[in-house]
């Protein structure tokens, strides 16, 4: 570490008596409402955090269903009309013997919404009381949901290009299906889930202590 | 009320660091988290001021040239950007449709427009426009829901299906649309919070 920068004791800024702003990083005497420097709204932790988390992961999890159940494209051939499901999709792909591609749309788009369905689960769980746990590892859980999150919208975006290309009236026609709206949704809301996180709280319950 | 900029906390464990105003050019972790608290690069401003014009001089591109061309025997079809958003514009679809627009085009052009109007000031040297705390908070909040990058993994995906059945053309806007995600992408290794934040703070007074 450099000299420039130094933190020798480990004290949050909660034991000091300040409060931090998450948008900018400077600190405010506690009580302070908006960040003196960016004007964001300060809170030196924010209690309703895994309430919104619940709502928020919830919302996901029922618009997620439909999104498995209803056909994401309707393709029409001659006029033949089949329709494809999300896992539907990714069989036909393999089929079609397009490994990869098939490996990466079952991973955006059911590997990522279930890992975070369990993972942001989890963490809220264990985030109620102290947890004991290591914080590093729940940390990198946490930064690793909302990271790789958003990149379950490649499906919806690959369904919006082919419905836009494929329109050859009778001989191929490609239509979106009700699946494609739902899963959309479903990614916003996992994404709402795991911003509406105070990381903060991760480290702060690690033993029994209130903290200041 | 007076802040002190050298005294900032780790956004995700809280915990104090005391940052020397000579620091500008070290890269510095938070001890305890690990999290990246300052990337050290002082020509951060300019380059995001930059960057940020050129993607949205890109997006012009993009907007106004054609982004596919599908060749199926005697039946062809090109589409541009906007095209693919309206493919879905059919009845309760028009949300959809509307937020696809949102998360390709409006909100990476937002996020780009927005750092310009905050930062672009320093560069030039004049006062900060009313307002620029909001707008570079926004610029940071509206990261994750700028998904450029996503849409382009998403046309590879396409691609890769339709390749059996028919000829994809690449217009001009597929060329700016990847070059606007490259320079996204270059753009977000310079958006520090303490060297952004420090630099428009230090005017307004």
């Amino acid at each position: 570490m450099d000299r420039s920068v130094s933190s020798p004791s480990l004290t949050t800024a909660r034991r000091a008596g300040l409060v931090a702003c998450r948008s900018c990083g400077i600190v405010s005497p506690f009580g302070t409402r908006a960040c003196l420097r960016c004007g964001s709204r300060l809170e030196s932790r924010d209690e309703a955090s895994l309430q919104r988390v619940w709502a928020w992961l919830l919302a996901g999890l029922i618009v997620y269903i439909p999104a498995n159940t209803y056909p994401m494209l309707r393709t029409t051939q001659l006029f033949q009309t089949s329709e494809s499901t999300i896992v539907g999709g990714v069989v036909e792909l393999v089929h079609h013997h397009a490994y990869a591609i098939a490996a990466i749309v079952f991973i955006a788009s059911v590997v990522i919404p279930v890992g975070k369905f369990l993972v942001i689960g989890y963490l809220a769980v264990l985030l109620r009381r102290p947890h004991g746990q290591d914080p590093h590892k729940l940390h990198t859980l946490h930064t690793a949901v909302e990271f790789i999150g958003r990149w379950s919208m490649i499906d919806v975006f690959v369904v919006a290009i082919l419905t836009a290309l494929v329109q050859f009236d009778v001989v191929a026609s490609v239509k979106p299906g009700l699946a494609a709206a739902c899963f959309a949704l479903s990614v916003v809301f996992t994404m709402l889930s795991a911003q509406a996180f105070d990381p903060r709280l991760i480290w702060d319950r690690i033993k029994e202590e209130s903290p200041r | 009320m007076i802040f002190d900029p050298t005294c900032i906390a780790c956004p995700n464990c809280d915990v104090l660091h005391k940052v020397a105003p000579a620091a500008v050019a070290t890269r510095a972790k938070c001890a305890q988290c690990g999290y990246r608290l300052t990337s050290g690069r002082p020509e951060a401003i300019a380059r995001v001021v930059g960057l940020a014009l050129t993607s949205i001089i890109l997006m012009g591109v993009v907007l106004f040239a054609p982004f596919l061309r599908l060749n199926a025997g005697p039946f062809g079809s090109a589409a541009s950007v906007v095209d693919v958003v309206l493919g879905f514009a059919t009845g309760i679809m028009v949300p959809l449709a509307l937020s696809v627009l949102c998360f390709i085009i409006v909100l990476p052009v937002a996020r780009a427009a927005l750092l310009l109007y905050a930062l672009s000031p320093i560069i030039a040297g004049v006062g900060n426009f009313p307002g620029a705390p909001a707008a570079l908070r926004f610029a940071f909040s509206l990261k994750p829901w700028a998904m450029a990058e996503i849409f382009m993994v998403g046309v590879a995906v396409a691609l890769v299906k339709l390749a059996g059945m028919a000829r994809v053309e690449m217009g001009a806007a597929f060329w700016a649309f990847a070059l606007f995600v490259l320079v996204n992408a270059f753009q977000d290794t310079f958006m520090c919070r303490n060297t952004l934040w420090t630099a428009l703070s230090a005017r307004r007074r």
